[in-house]
């Protein structure tokens, strides 16, 4: 995997840059990883979203669906869609550090 | 008498019983099995029924035809589990007691999630082919249909067979050509995820097959509802995909048994130790197969490998002795690619499908993520696995855990 850095800190991560060591993870990269991807700031449901993403990553070994996220964290599909335009699965993971959704293949 | 009660006698279920009977002595341990269905599909045979390539005939026999000699089969809606009862209770209100339990409930399509969806359009103009009856309504509308926009739509993961939306794409490309109708048709794949290959390696190997096939591929749609008197798709972020065709595969959900129990999560799916399967709530409970929440794919290659790995732990388990065997993830699946050609994948929760050579390695006889005419016959010669050899618990000559040797690591 190459490493790369992000802020000053050295970090590794895939070919399309999302993080592959979930403990090299910081917020004041995830505020990097955020402008990289267009988003200036990051507001309170920003945050709830990511420390749900975490925390849930660390039990289930897997990043959780935008179902999940609104079914399991309280926060509505058409919020996270705002939140991180376009690509909101592939946007909320990068910033959290964690694998994107992926099918098998 | 112990009893060990299995819900569901469809893949998972059914391979936990003949795995399990001749190893539980008669005199110790009651096998029951509970499904409220008769009939027993092999479902990768669904996707070859809307091209005619299999007809019903091929994928339905009776389930108590492969209900292991010993074991007490109860056809039975299932109204609870009763987990800290350790019962379940049926329809009638008769209560089945138990002493473990594996939950085996399947996944199952619901298109009444998804707003507009299923109306009155849906076998007409909007298909499945992830049910029988689906696939036999697709089958007919592709035999009269003369052309037009074609959009297979994947509303959500995870699925079932999560390779079974390309090999449609690509048996619907074929079909069409050699109906000498490929010109009038537009065939699009639209999917959540960020491409129709996600994997890095995969889609290195494979990431020309849609646009050498011409197909176009909408990436990222993540599906809020359809409209189908306009045949259209609307994502959430207000995009919009026309169609005259939608084979749409559905979000999927878990048995409500188990939602209605308690014990799924937000997609009815039971939380459990994806090394074991061991219920993360209950000591006696089990999930496996489809059932279970684990991070890796829904199919029957899992529940083949989860099979092995669960019964040898169940019956150190029962003896009070801790689960040596660990799952890995294990899965692999024959991509059909149209033209009497197919690719194999073999992967496992930490690694993603490479190229090379299975199950032998330099030797094959089938080529992993490349189009061959060998893995096309290992698709179809499958079928008579299934029903002879897997469902029987006949072991076959391939190791539950994912190997390396033979596979060629691109060190991604």
């Amino acid at each position: 995997m190459p490493v790369t850095t992000i802020g000053g800190q050295e970090v590794h991560v895939d070919d399309e840059g999302f993080l592959t060591e979930y403990d090299e993870w910081t917020e004041d990269l995830a505020r990097e990883l955020a402008t990289n991807i267009g988003i200036a700031d990051l507001n309170d449901d920003h945050w709830k979203v990511i420390t749900f993403l975490r925390s849930d990553f660390k039990d289930q070994g897997e990043t959780a669906t935008l179902r999940r996220v609104s079914a399991v964290g309280g926060i509505p599909t058409k919020s996270l869609f705002q939140l991180f335009p376009k690509k909101p699965a592939r946007k909320m993971s990068y910033v959290s550090g964690l694998p994107k959704p992926a099918g098998c293949i | 008498m112990k009893r060990l009660l299995i819900l569901g006698a469809g893949t998972a279920g059914t391979m936990v019983a003949a795995k399990l009977r001749p190893r539980l002595g008669n005199d110790e341990w009651k096998i029951t099995m509970i499904d409220q269905e008769p009939t027993h599909y092999y479902q990768p045979g669904f996707l070859f029924i809307p091209f005619g390539i299999y007809t019903p005939d091929d994928v339905v026999k009776p389930k108590a035809d492969f209900i292991p000699a010993g074991v007490e089969y109860i056809e039975a809606e299932i109204d609870l589990i009763e987990a800290a009862q350790n019962r379940v209770t049926l329809a009638d209100g008769t209560h089945v007691e138990y002493d473990y339990l594996v939950i085996a409930t399947g996944t199952s399509i619901r298109p009444d999630e998804t707003p507009g969806l299923e109306g009155p359009e849906y076998g007409k103009t909007v298909h499945d082919f992830y049910t029988l009856e689906g696939a036999k309504a697709l089958a007919e509308a592709l035999r009269f249909w003369e052309g037009g926009k074609l959009v297979l739509n994947i509303v959500e993961m995870p699925i079932k067979c999560p390779v079974a939306p390309l090999e449609f794409i690509f048996l619907a490309d074929a079909y069409f050509q050699d109906k000498g109708l490929r010109d009038n048709v537009d065939l699009t794949y639209v999917t959540p995820l960020d491409g129709a290959f996600t994997k890095p390696i995969a889609a290195k190997h494979l990431g020309n097959l849609l646009e050498d096939k011409n197909i176009s591929l909408e990436p990222d749609f993540y599906l809020e509802r359809v409209d189908a008197d306009e045949k259209k798709l609307i994502s959430y972020d207000e995009r919009e995909i026309e169609y005259d065709l939608l084979i749409t595969i559905p979000l999927n959900f878990g048995s409500d048994v188990v939602a209605r129990s308690g014990l799924g999560n937000e997609m009815n799916y039971v939380p459990v130790d994806n090394k074991n399967f061991l219920s993360k709530d209950y000591e006696n409970v089990f999930a496996i197969g489809d059932a279970a929440d684990l991070p890796t794919s829904k199919a029957g290659s899992v529940a083949h490998f989860a099979v092995e790995v669960f019964t040898e732990n169940f019956l150190r388990h029962v003896e009070g002795l801790p689960m040596l065997e660990e799952f890995d993830g294990h899965a692999n699946c024959f991509i059909e690619s149209g033209h009497g050609k197919g690719l194999l994948i073999d992967f496992n929760y930490d690694t993603e499908p490479l190229p090379g050579k299975y199950p032998l390695p330099g030797i094959g006889p089938f080529t992993l993520l490349r189009e061959t005419e060998m893995n096309h016959w290992g698709k179809m010669m499958f079928k008579w696995t299934y029903w002879n050899m897997l469902l029987r618990g006949k072991p076959l000559p391939l190791p539950h855990e994912m190997l390396m040797a033979g596979k060629i690591d691109e060190g991604a």
